[in-house]
């Protein structure tokens, strides 16, 4: 699991020294839709938010956390990459790191929310 | 109480790292979601400490207790996200309640337990009881 992880690109997070020994892994994401905006909501234990890289280009998603070394483990590095079909606001994306759980908030561009549309007579 | 897609891996959210998603839901505890959070225990002279995940737990739901001077239990329970008119597209992280007991290599001092949770890792310090630190034995000459 930790090699295939690797292969996601380096750059996209908090730059680690080539030397350190570290360990990547897949954290597990929930993803909802509301009427204005997917949420994309990943267990980062150990993460402080100053350590978080989120990226979002191409209609890529990454999302990256580094929890730093502990006396029992290398130092872990948490990552995804998503790729997503619908159109995001890019500029309008937040993100939230509360007691372990990043929140990426990702509102969708006003053509892809569904309109009520008025019936004249 | 959430409505799921049907087709919720479909064309809307693709993920890149796919064979590693399959290695996840082998390697992961996702046959008993929630019900085992992992514990790392270590100890020294005078402690035995433990530490566990436990991101996105409200800690005033978080009940930690010692019993018989070396038997510790973590318990909680973990909420799902509240997203009013939400549809779920993907879930993988558990929720519910959860307890875990184990045993600890040494007798510890129950009134004197720490516990920390930070960024959604609870952290426990327990003291060792007296009668179970080492004693340096002076070996007398003649």
């Amino acid at each position: 699991m930790t090699n295939l992880a690797r292969e996601a690109p380096a750059q996209n997070g908090p730059a680690a020294p080539a030397e350190e020994r570290s360990v990547t892994v897949g954290p597990r994401v929930d993803i909802l839709e509301t009427e204005g905006e997917f949420l994309v909501v990943a267990d980062m234990p150990g993460v402080k938010p100053g350590d978080v890289d989120i990226r979002f280009e191409k209609g890529e998603l990454s999302v990256h956390g580094r929890r730093p070394a502990t006396r029992e483990y290398d130092p872990t590095n948490y990552h995804r990459v998503f790729r997503v079909a619908e159109t995001v606001a890019a500029d309008r994306i937040t993100a939230e790191l509360k007691v372990g759980v990043l929140t990426v908030h990702l509102p969708k561009v006003e053509a892809v929310k569904p309109k009520r549309i008025a019936v004249t007579g | 109480m959430f409505q799921t897609r049907r087709h919720p891996f479909g064309a809307l959210w693709t993920e890149f790292n796919q064979v590693q998603d399959e290695f996840a839901k082998w390697l992961s505890r996702a046959g008993t979601p929630a019900t085992a959070p992992q514990l790392t225990v270590w100890e020294d002279e005078h402690a035995v400490y433990a530490e566990a995940d436990l991101p996105g737990v409200d800690p005033a739901q978080l009940e930690v207790t010692v019993t018989e001077g070396n038997q510790l239990t973590v318990a909680g329970e973990r909420n799902p996200p509240e997203v009013a008119g939400a549809v779920w597209l993907r879930q993988e992280r558990p929720f519910g309640k959860f307890t875990r007991v184990v045993g600890l290599p040494a007798l510890v001092d129950a009134d004197r337990v720490e516990a920390k949770y930070t960024d959604g890792v609870l952290r426990l310090t327990l003291p060792k009881h007296e009668a179970a630190k080492p004693r340096k034995i002076v070996v007398k000459g003649e």
